[in-house]
């Protein structure tokens, strides 16, 4: 199948006074219609720099050095800003963290709904109202023409997460960032939005990437998961490959950091060390100084991309030994 | 089905009115300023029914009766020194007051409103814009006034202007305040997101949420403005004799302060009431539109 979204060696920059930081340095991904990418990592590591930089918000002092994005063939780097415009909320919708400071306080639900409606499909108010109300109820809002006259104050949460969602499927995008929608709601609403996501992104076909930090959130939602590091891509694969044969020490630990309720003998795997700043400069691996495995050559060279599977690769030189351990065992 | 969703939206509909009503309440709830609504209703009344309320015309003389006192039979509150009624001359005066101050804040929000706006939301032209309004800030207020009519000549369409002009970096300041602050809202971001254009996101989004402080700031500046178009007039550079405004009535009167004290006294009164007035009920409406006072009362 097409590939909905590519992006190529990505690389983005911020600007400061004195220097150059490096955020994103050049990742490459993939994404096909009807599949969630989750993007895994700490805070910092530059997962929701990389969602922005598609949909063109980059902060002020951000700029793509390099790279290519390309959504359904067209490069969208080197758009001017009107052409991003219409693309915006149309063919790329994105959902925010925060449902409390995502809608306009001064402005009703109604009124901020029909926004990408009037804007994009250039609909009267009539019409636009009268499709909120059928979005309002896809997205599972009870009351809905109660709920489009009412101030997002008055909404718990979760239905502001919703209307979140009804406003960014307003035009059916073919695809959807959403940089952590769920981290703000309890784990009850968590649930429901996840599974409302899944469902509406099954009835649309669109592509999905989900922003999180939240392991037990990719292992319900993710089809495939890319796990980021110090703005470099550490391993890409199938859920479950990563869940069950995660390869990079990063994502093992990870995972060991993942609290487990039943097992009671069970204690937090913690990685040591905190990631480095954007201006640190790691000679070879920039995971080496945490990792438990760092080898001579990991303090060398920064490794390259090994394929562990067809679709599951790993930015570790323990895949290199390994790969020349499968070579003396078949030999 | 149908008919149950529109009686729906109509309760909902008075439930928005309800929101607009309880800052009037709160505002009611303030005596201060509920003296200073009422001296401004009656000021508004007075100006629009002026022809109905006086028996004189303002400028009409009469050299038999000059310099009577305050509770004459046919004028109460006395003549000036050509005999006119100054209870006619101090109630068109309003109306002067009125027009002038309105249309100087008007203008001056205007002014003050885009350069806010911009200066707020595009970095790279805020450096330009600020230094604009901090240059008109260097200048005290009435002797920038007085630098424009100066240049302009004068007349009552160059203190509206001089006025207003005083009025746009006050007004520049604080939009550009509450524009800073709004356009790192999430919210802004979710709208970009969406693909509104800066114009949209500036004028749709972003404007409404700065009109709280905005109407704050033209009350009170209503009042400075009242008080600036007397200070001006009074000091000659602004209305004209026999024009009935409240300064250059007490500039006339001043020759007369022994005489016919009254002549200066009775629009004086009305100027400090005026501005006494607005400045009240600026101050209610600032407490009333806060939401964070709801808690203190």
């Amino acid at each position: 199948m097409k590939n909905l979204l590519e992006v190529e060696n990505l690389k983005v920059n911020f600007r400061t006074k004195k220097e150059r930081l490096r955020a994103v340095r050049g990742i490459s991904f993939s994404l096909k219609k009807g599949e969630t990418l989750c993007i895994v990592g700490e805070s910092g590591c530059g997962k929701s720099i990389t969602s922005l930089s598609i949909i063109g918000l980059l902060p002020s002092n951000g700029e793509i050095a390099e790279g290519s994005i390309k959504l359904d063939g067209n490069e969208l780097l080197g758009k001017t800003e009107n052409e991003l415009e219409i693309m915006r909320g149309n063919e790329i919708s994105m959902i925010f963290q925060e449902p409390m400071t995502a809608l306009n306080p001064t402005f009703t639900i109604g009124f901020q709904l029909r926004e990408p409606l009037m804007i994009h499909k250039k609909m009267s108010k009539k019409e636009a109202t009268k499709k909120s109300i059928e979005l309002l109820e896809k997205v599972g809002i009870p009351n809905p023409v109660e709920k489009l006259r009412q101030f997002p104050h008055e909404l718990s949460g979760g239905m502001r997460q919703r209307v979140m969602i009804a406003m960014a499927l307003a035009c059916e995008p073919s695809l959807l960032l959403a940089d952590e929608p769920t981290t703000a709601l309890d784990v009850t609403i968590q649930a429901q939005i996840l599974e409302l996501m899944d469902e509406l992104k099954r009835q649309m076909g669109m592509g999905v990437v989900f922003v999180t930090h939240d392991m037990g959130v990719v292992a319900e939602i993710a089809d495939r998961v890319m796990v980021m590091y110090a703005g470099e891509v550490v391993e890409i694969g199938d859920v479950d490959r990563i869940f069950n044969h995660p390869q990079h020490p990063y994502t093992k630990g990870l995972l060991g950091a993942v609290p487990n309720v039943d097992d009671e003998e069970h204690h937090l795997n913690i990685i040591p060390g905190s990631m480095p700043n954007l201006d640190d400069e790691i000679s070879g691996c920039r995971f080496h100084p945490r990792c438990p495995y760092a080898m001579d050559i990991c303090r060398k060279k920064n490794p390259t991309t090994f394929q562990v599977t067809s679709s599951h690769q790993s930015k570790c030189w323990l895949q290199e030994v390994t790969d020349v351990d499968r070579l003396h065992t078949t030999s | 089905m149908e008919n149950s969703a529109t009686a729906k939206l109509e309760t909902l509909k008075e439930k928005e009115e309800k929101i607009f009503l309880q800052t009037v309440k709160r505002l009611l709830k303030n005596k201060l300023a509920v003296t200073g609504l009422v001296i401004i209703i009656l000021q508004v009344i007075f100006a629009i029914l002026a022809p109905l309320l006086v028996s004189y015309s303002p400028n009409q003389q009469n050299l038999s009766e000059t310099n009577l006192g305050i509770g004459s039979s046919h004028h109460f509150l006395g003549t000036d020194n050509y005999g006119r009624d100054i209870w006619t001359r101090v109630v068109y005066g309003a109306r002067i007051s009125l027009i002038v101050g309105l249309s100087a804040v008007s203008l001056g929000l205007v002014g003050g409103l885009i350069l806010g706006l911009l200066g707020g939301y595009y970095r790279r032209i805020d450096g330009i814009v600020m230094r604009i309004v901090d240059l008109l800030f260097a200048f005290p207020g009435i002797l920038l006034a007085m630098l424009i009519i100066a240049i302009l000549g004068t007349s009552l369409v160059n203190v509206v202007i001089a006025i207003s002009v005083w009025s746009i970096p006050g007004c520049a300041r604080i939009v550009r305040g509450s524009v800073l602050s709004i356009k790192k809202q999430e919210y802004i971001m979710a709208m970009k997101s969406l693909g509104a254009s800066d114009i949209r996101i500036l004028f749709k989004h972003i404007l409404p949420n700065c009109t709280a402080p905005i109407i704050v700031f033209a009350t009170m500046r209503m009042a400075t403005a009242i008080l600036s178009t007397s200070a001006l007039s009074f000091l000659g550079l602004g209305a004209q004799p026999p024009t009935p405004e409240w300064g250059a009535m007490i500039a006339a009167g001043q020759d007369f302060m022994w005489d016919a004290p009254h002549m200066a006294i009775v629009p004086g009164i009305a100027i400090m009431l005026t501005v006494f007035a607005f400045n009240v009920v600026g101050d209610g409406l600032r407490d009333a539109l806060d939401p964070n006072m709801e808690m203190n009362m």
